[in-house]
């Protein structure tokens, strides 16, 4: 059993969503954001004519990288050890927690400065270090706001996307005198004011740190190199100044060669941030006597992603680049934020990534993470803008398989039951629309079990007197085209009106 | 040319009044239409919803009793994506052997209305009558998986006395999804809530759409919020005349 990118305790999505969607203020705080980034995604993808090779090509590197994985990463351990630096295999979050929470033990420091990456998050990797005595200060602006306010991300770019100025005011002047450097006296909440604050507290970290932990947004096998995208320069301080870097990295980051990454470097900065290019790519290859870090590690985690590997449908999560373009297009996203999906990674890629994580072909996962799935009206638009093309409508039918396997619902299995037994024949179809037809004064407008909280807003239609088809065996008096095949004997005794039914 | 009517079973038992609607608009652009009785159900609800392995029945069912048509026309988007993109899938793990290559001999024959009206027939003037203020919901299956793109703004033009007025946020889904509404009420009351306040904004007197499953949302929620819109399925606007 891996362990879970989830946040412990949090209820199943519909119920997480409930106190979401009534909450004007985080919804007025995520439509303005998701829209304002996905109107400057549209506009910096529609400016290339060839968005649609680049997107083609970034999903056949990923696919191709995938398949032979086992090479791959052992050509990048090569690569990394010949470089100088030294590479750690992690199956699960508690093995990777404890190879980095004993490596910076051997530095004999206490304090760690981390560039924002979602892998050590889905660890636990700064509650796992706290447990050990080592105090992680997150560097990033959104995460530093998170940390401080002792809050949840809630989106894999922005992860204090529900948080609006006033209350990051709040956060820094109450949390920052505790962590370090403290607000200015009489700070503002202006976007430039908060950027200073900010600014002076993590550089006396920077400053003083001896230890950086990272991720990485790619691995290129060929020379061991590892690439962060930023847009602060946050990153580009911790991965320089200290004397020891460890960089905590999921096996499906590798690509094969710096011609792959040239892609992925154009696909990447357009989907997330609708910038042409994004402001600091730092790369780091091994050590360099005289300068940066003296000191490299990798650890190279699995957590789960062999198993969704081994499912050839599932799978292409495993190509996500961690845009969050399909985040900001989310109508459910938009309207529930990142919480109500209880993990790390929220949104329609959290909603196929995370169940897989977890193991829900096995039936054993909680209700909560069964609930993710379902997340989704499956509109497509996340598709769309997937800038590595993965299905994830079609992945989240998948995984709904799989749950229904697990033992899904009972109810449901009893109703799904019911409508197959009328659906696979046209005579008892017939048979249901003009009971209902008949009984149609007697039914309520409140629709029974699990369907009563939909019709609560909703008036249900009116059933009509007459269905299509029995309109058009009166009006045309046409026999099928096709005779039915020999109908299996309906359990309820024949409907007298089906007489003209041939 | 033999066209098969595939009504759905959502249209065929709540709202008889599409499918005579694509009857009478088809027969008046020269086409000879047949409903066959034996059809049900395309088994969207069920692959949706994850019971999936269970709708082969329902995948021969469609393969058989469409498989002597010219053309196969349906008014509901949903439902022609169900039929494109996953009676193959479904098929190509279905027990029985053949289905593969029946489904494979009649998806390339399944067309939305507006897609047989306009490429197959040829005709964006279907000399329609509807006097009224309308907005077109591009439902997110008609847009994204069929890709149906402006062939049901270019009938609705030429529709004599009709204004159309352009929906904000059309792209955006209605929030109805099937069981989602049931499994995800509050969501997707939120989002249906947004698309009414689009359109009620407009000051459209008509939404209409080419599938019936996001009008029945899309309408239950203009009823109980008393907008004074209505919804009406594109076809029927297609269909009626001056007389
Ligand atoms: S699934 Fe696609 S759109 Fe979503 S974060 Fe990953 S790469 Fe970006």
């Amino acid at each position: 059993m891996t362990s879970p990118p989830t946040f412990l305790g949090m209820p199943p999505f519909p119920e997480a969503a409930r106190s979401a969607v009534s909450n004007p203020q985080l919804r007025h705080n995520l439509r303005k954001a998701t829209h304002t980034i996905r109107d400057k995604r549209a506009h910096v993808v529609g400016e290339l004519s060839d968005w649609a090779e680049l997107r083609a090509a970034g999903a056949a590197i990923k696919d191709r990288t995938l398949r032979r994985l086992d090479e791959y990463l052992l050509a990048a351990e090569a690569a990394v050890a010949a470089a100088g630096g030294t590479v750690h295999w992690a199956a699960d979050a508690a093995e990777a927690n404890r190879i980095v929470a004993d490596l910076v033990r051997a530095t004999g420091e206490t304090e760690v400065v981390k560039v924002k990456s979602m892998v050590t998050q889905e660890i636990g990797l700064n509650e796992a270090l706290a447990a050990e005595g080592i105090r992680a200060y997150e560097t990033d602006l959104a995460e530093l706001i998170v940390q401080l306010g002792d809050d949840l991300p809630s989106h894999i770019l922005v992860p204090a996307i529900h948080r609006n100025r006033a209350e990051i005011r709040e956060i820094f002047v109450r949390e920052m005198a505790e962590w370090g450097v403290p607000a200015p006296p009489g700070l503002s909440d202006e976007p430039a004011a908060l950027a200073e604050a900010a600014r002076r507290h993590l550089r006396e970290r920077f400053l003083s740190a001896k230890v950086a932990v990272s991720g990485a947004n790619f691995l290129v096998a060929e020379t061991g190199t590892l690439v962060v995208v930023e847009s602060e320069g946050n990153g580009r301080m911790c991965l320089t100044l200290p004397e020891t870097l460890i960089s905590v990295v999921g096996i499906e980051k590798v690509v094969p060669t710096w011609a792959d990454l040239e892609v992925f470097l154009q696909l990447l900065p357009r989907s997330s941030t609708g910038e042409r290019m994004n402001p600091y790519t730092s790369m780091w290859t091994g050590v360099t006597p005289g300068d940066g870090p003296r000191d490299f590690h990798l650890v190279l985690l699995d957590n789960g992603r062999t198993d969704v590997l081994a499912d050839t449908t599932g799978r292409q999560a495993l190509r996500c680049i961690r845009c969050s373009a399909c985040l900001n297009v989310c109508p459910v996203y938009e309207r529930t934020g990142g919480h109500a999906y209880g993990s790390v990674y929220p949104g329609p890629i959290g909603a196929i990534l995370v169940p897989q994580l977890r193991g829900v072909a096995t039936g054993k996962v909680d209700p909560q993470t069964a609930s993710l799935p379902y997340a989704s009206s499956l509109c497509g638009a996340c598709y769309e803008v997937c800038p590595v093309a993965i299905d994830i409508p079609e992945v989240l039918v998948h995984l709904r398989e799989q749950v229904v396997e697990g033992g899904g619902h009972r109810a449901e299995r009893a109703a799904m039951r019911a409508a197959e037994w009328v659906f696979d024949d046209a005579k008892r179809l017939r048979t249901v629309q003009r009971v209902a037809a008949r009984s149609r004064r007697l039914l309520p407008r409140r629709a029974p079990g699990p369907g009563a909280a939909w019709s609560d807003s909703r008036a249900l239609p009116e059933v009509p007197a007459q269905s299509f088809r029995d309109w058009w065996v009166r009006e045309r008096g046409a026999p099928p085209a096709r005779p039915p095949a020999a109908p299996a004997q309906p359990p309820v005794e024949k409907n007298r009106i089906e007489e003209d039914d041939r | 040319m033999r066209v098969g009517l595939f009504i759905t079973c959502v249209n065929d038992t709540l709202y008889p009044r599409t499918g005579r609607a694509v009857v009478r608009l088809l027969e008046r652009l020269g086409c000879t239409v047949d409903f066959p009785t034996a059809q049900t159900c395309c088994g969207q609800m069920h692959w949706n919803t994850g019971y999936g392995k269970r709708i082969e029945p329902m995948v021969a069912g469609f393969a058989d009793t469409f498989a002597g048509y010219d053309a196969v026309v349906t008014p509901s988007g949903s439902c022609g994506a169900m039929i494109r993109d996953n009676h193959p899938r479904a098929a190509a793990r279905a027990a029985d052997p053949g289905l593969s290559a029946r489904v494979a001999a009649v998806v390339p024959k399944v067309y939305d209305l507006t897609e047989f009206i306009v490429d197959v027939l040829g005709v964006t003037d279907v000399g329609a009558y509807f006097p009224h203020r309308v907005v077109y919901h591009p439902t997110c299956h008609s847009r994204r998986l069929l890709g149906l793109g402006d062939r049901p703004t270019a009938l609705l033009r030429e529709v004599r006395g009709l204004e159309l007025v352009d929906l904000p946020g059309e792209e955006e889904c209605c929030g109805f999804g099937g069981t989602f509404a049931v499994k995800n009420p509050d969501v997707s009351t939120a989002m249906g809530a947004d698309k009414v306040r689009h359109a009620a904004g407009t000051g459209a007197e008509v939404l209409c759409a080419a599938d019936n499953s996001c009008l029945m949302h899309i309408g239950g929620l203009m009823d109980r919020q008393r907008t004074g819109m209505r919804v009406v399925h594109l076809a029927e606007i297609l269909a009626s005349t001056a007389g």
